[in-house]
């Protein structure tokens, strides 16, 4: 087959008033015509910035090499005019970004906004561009298209805005689709699906995609060729099963590794350290110790939320209901569902930081609800939690010194100001991180580091029981499992106990005792993650099991075979 | 021991100091801005611009570097003054057996004529006073008044609207009532009900003195702004996963609202305290032309250019000129002041 796009020697460098950052150091891969490439890296590997090269969709402060090459069909596009790019763009090289809901305008209809793209390359006139819209909401199964084009961008969920992207992006029978991160943002079942309809609409169309992600497993179902980045230059390029069966390189081998499998339940999680060391990683199975006596009980609460349907109308708007579970000291409790399924509301709950509508929540046998803040406050040391975004979870504005000390000082824990900062340094020890961590700003890490950062917050008052409310969920893979070996840690050698909220029901399985999943406010299984994954009771659990990418092994083509 | 301090995290103060030091556009407004209140302190410890009431110059004397410059009006003044000789009226005068009593005393009082010079270093206004040392005096007074009522109008609006934004529900319902009540009056017709209230009502005792009357006038119309923005921010702010895990850690709702939240939203608060105080010197200025502003014994940037108005029509432009420069000056270096305080205390621009 021959090559649609060929890069070659690609250099981006980003220029700041101060500094210049190189963020693609001369990488070259190649898109054939009707296959799948996939580009594959951690965040900040410079895989977002090589795709976006090609529609020169980069940044102002974007310095492209001028040895760099990006041939499309042997023409140059780092030398085509502006007019050139316009009619290209949309029309023979169209893109998917990852935020369905920030890439659609939320002031135009659906109906609007794909037949814009129609009208803008075809010159079609208004009432067919409407018409082959429809046609096109069809093709991406939007239920209902014709009555969805008149629909905003809200009235619609997640998947379904990023179908509507999809939409767009085919409209013009594009010879490639860029597709960045298209899943990330999306539930684990609709992932599945969205990422179905791109390999069934490239098989369909004959066209090329180019598909970005930092999941190898997910790549995996459905690349025919997979390139690894990792600080802008390729670790390992080649087709797909090579990748899976013979990897070379030992970043990729980590990449494979690092997600929990589901077959082994190791110690600790391998980590791409392990790898480019050479350190061979844990394989005897992980210890769990039996239950004692509940830590934390959660008996049959309930939440309602009261939506304001009129001037005096209210609705009950039931987001938990009927959640039970017991976790004792050095165990978890994992709480397994897609958005909108209740999870965080439990954990908002546990903490107290929502007033449950009905139900308790007891902490070593004392009734939390109903406390007053002065009687809780010698409680929340007792419990603390981790949440699920640590670039919204730290005070911007304060440095990780004072943001440590803060708990010790509310709870008097420590004789003196300076013994509170020797405690917080050891705690940046415990989790990893220098001590001169302490005069810096959240900005000015990483996800995980940061995630790092409120795990020491949290263990600041000496809790016994650790909400962790979806804490690996925005970090890549390969960070999420250093964090999940650091929390495994700290519950081994502190005996913490742990509620486990995840929409991964993998890293649930690997880090839970008892599972729960949850949908739509209300637990629909329970019981221990072996038995959940051996036989699923609920048809909900099974498609959350078949969702979980398999990597080659789990090929969207042979799948559906 | 050097260890602890090491790990000790730097005094915001400190912090804010040293980047403030590195951009340089801050650095020169904060020099300026210093500058002026080092002149305005001196100005009322009466070090500076003392005697910017006594009629130094002839009328409407030239500035130093015009000193040749024809001046008609000082002419005709001393014209009139030579004329006016008093006619001997002894005679028919009833009261001409006092006039002994009365130039004894007048001998007994000592009435300086000071020399009036015919060119003063920026200029005189139609008594022959200093413009310049009218500036400087107006200076404390306009700078005065638009720093303290902003600051003032400043404090109500972050308090009520933070109250509002973090509490919600009643709260916010109540504040808003208030703030729909003050929005909805016209805001000149409010000044003017103020003016009137605290000039001639039972609080005028109180404010006799003179400018508070027009800080605390300023300050009540002008929170609302400032009210509409802090709430909105603590609407955002309150559901973010950082004021949860504060509230997690058992902080109270007064460390939340102040010490967490407050910093997150100050730069929306720096920008609206620097166009408050721009807009409350541009409002003293108005009040002050209409009679309502500082008394007549005082100067402020607002009566010079009430003054100059007049002025400019016979040509006489340096009072115009100076209170303007003055205002300028000041306006530009605060607003350049409060947009890199701004980014100082951003830890993400660095």
């Amino acid at each position: 087959m021959s090559a649609l796009v060929a890069v070659s020697d690609l250099r981006v460098s980003f220029v700041t008033r101060r500094t210049s950052v190189d963020a693609v150091r001369g990488v070259s891969f190649t898109v054939r015509e009707d296959a799948t490439l996939a580009l594959v890296g951690e965040s900040g590997s410079g895989k977002t910035v090589s795709a976006m090269s090609i529609l020169r969709l980069l940044p102002e402060n974007a310095v492209v090499h001028p040895a760099s090459r990006i041939a499309y069909r042997g023409e140059n596009l780092l030398e085509a005019s502006a007019a050139r790019l316009r009619a290209l763009r949309g029309r023979d090289i169209s893109a998917v970004f990852q935020e369905p809901m920030s890439s659609l305008n939320p002031v135009l209809t659906v109906g609007e906004q794909v037949a814009e793209v129609l009208r803008l390359h075809r010159r079609m006139t208004s009432r067919a561009a409407v018409e082959r819209a429809a046609e096109l909401l069809a093709e991406v199964g939007i239920p209902e298209p014709r009555a969805r084009l008149r629909a905003y961008p809200h009235e619609l969920s997640g998947g379904q805005q990023q179908r509507v992207m999809i939409a767009m992006a085919i409209a013009n029978e594009p010879k490639l689709l860029i597709a960045d991160e298209p899943t990330t943002a999306l539930d684990v079942t609709v992932q599945r699906q969205v990422l179905e309809l791109i390999a069934r609409l490239r098989e369909r169309h004959r066209m090329s995609v180019l598909f970005i992600s930092h999941d190898l497993g997910l790549v995996g179902e459905l690349a025919d060729d997979v390139v690894v980045m990792r600080d802008g230059v390729v670790r390992e390029a080649g087709p797909v099963e090579r990748i899976f069966h013979a990897p070379q390189d030992p970043y990729t081998r980590a990449l494979l590794a690092c997600r929990p499998r589901l077959d082994a339940r190791p110690r600790r999680l391998p980590v791409i350290d392990d790898f480019m060391r050479g350190r061979a990683a844990a394989i005897e199975p992980l210890a769990r110790p039996p239950a004692g006596a509940p830590a934390l009980q959660a008996k049959q609460l309930r939440k309602e939320f009261r939506l304001r349907t009129g001037f005096f109308a209210s609705r009950a708007l039931v987001a938990v209901s009927d959640v039970s579970f017991d976790v004792s000291r050095g165990r978890t409790v994992g709480l397994v569902g897609e958005s909108g399924s209740g999870k965080t509301t439990v954990a908002r709950l546990m903490l107290r930081l929502l007033e449950p509508t009905a139900g308790e929540a007891r902490l070593d046998g004392t009734e939390l609800t109903g406390l007053k803040a002065a009687e809780l406050l010698p409680l929340r040391r007792r419990i603390q939690i981790v949440f699920q975004n640590p670039y919204a979870s730290l005070n911007p504005r304060r440095n990780i010194g004072r943001t440590l000390v803060e708990p010790m000082r509310i709870h008097r824990l420590g004789a003196s100001e300076a013994h509170r900062y020797e405690r917080a340094r050891e705690l940046l020890q415990r989790v990893g991180l220098p001590a001169d961590a302490m005069q810096r700003y959240p900005h000015e890490f990483s996800g995980g580091q940061r995630q790092r950062i409120a795990i020491a917050r949290a263990l600041a008052v000496e809790p016994e029981v650790l909400v962790c409310d979806e804490p690996v969920s925005a970090l890549d893979v390969s960070v999420q499992a250093t964090v999940l070996n650091l929390l495994l840690d700290l519950q081994e050698s502190l005996g913490l106990a742990y509620v486990f909220i995840s929409h991964d029901l993998a890293v649930v399985k690997y880090m839970s005792d008892e599972v729960l999943v949850m949908r739509a406010g209300e637990v629909v299984e329970r019981g221990t993650p072996e038995a959940i994954f051996a036989s699923p009771q609920h048809e909900y659990t099974r498609k959350l099991i078949a969702a979980i990418p398999r990597g080659y092994e789990g090929r969207y083509s042979e799948s559906r075979a | 021991m050097a260890a602890v301090l090491d790990v000790t995290p730097e005094n915001a103060w400190t912090a804010l100091w040293h980047r403030l030091q590195q951009d340089r556009v801050g650095a020169v407004s904060l020099g300026i801005v210093v500058a002026y209140l080092v002149m305005i302190l001196f100005a009322a410890a009466g070090w500076l611009a003392r005697g910017w009431s006594v009629e130094v110059g002839v009328p409407y004397a030239n500035p130093a570097f015009l000193g040749d410059r024809p001046n008609l009006e000082a002419s005709l003044a001393r014209r009139f003054e030579q004329k006016g000789k008093v006619p001997d009226l002894r005679d028919v005068d009833p009261l001409a057996p006092k006039y002994d009593e009365w130039a004894r005393r007048t001998a007994e009082l000592k009435s300086t004529e000071p020399e009036r010079s015919m060119t003063l270093p920026w200029g005189g206004d139609r008594w022959g006073r200093d413009v310049l040392a009218k500036a400087i005096k107006g200076s404390q007074v306009s700078i005065a008044v638009g720093v303290v009522a902003a600051l003032c109008a400043t404090f109500i609006g972050t308090l009520l609207g933070a109250l509002a934004g973090f509490y919600g529900r009643w709260v916010s319902d109540f504040l808003e009532w208030v703030y729909n009540v003050f929005t909805s009056i016209p805001a000149i017709l409010l000044i003017f009900t103020l003016a009137a209230v605290l000039r001639s009502g039972p609080l005028a005792a109180l404010f006799a003195s003179g400018i508070w009357t027009v800080v605390i006038i300023l300050a009540v119309t002008g929170w609302t702004g400032m009210y509409r923005l802090v709430r909105a921010e603590y609407m955002k702010h309150r559901e973010r996963e950082y004021v949860l895990a504060a509230q997690a850690i058992g902080a109270s709702a007064a460390s939340r609202m102040f010490v967490h939240i407050l910093p997150n939203v100050s730069h929306v608060i720096l920008v609206q305290l620097s166009l408050l105080v721009v807009a409350f010197i541009k409002v003293e200025v108005i009040l002050s032309f209409l009679g309502l502003g500082v008394p007549v014994d005082m100067v402020s940037w607002g009566t010079m250019l009430s003054e100059a108005q007049t002025e400019l029509i016979i040509g006489k432009w340096w009072q115009l000129a100076a209170a303007t420069v003055f205002m300028a000056i000041f306006l530009t270096a605060f607003s350049m002041l409060t947009d890199s305080l701004r980014d100082a205390l951003d830890p993400k621009l660095r």
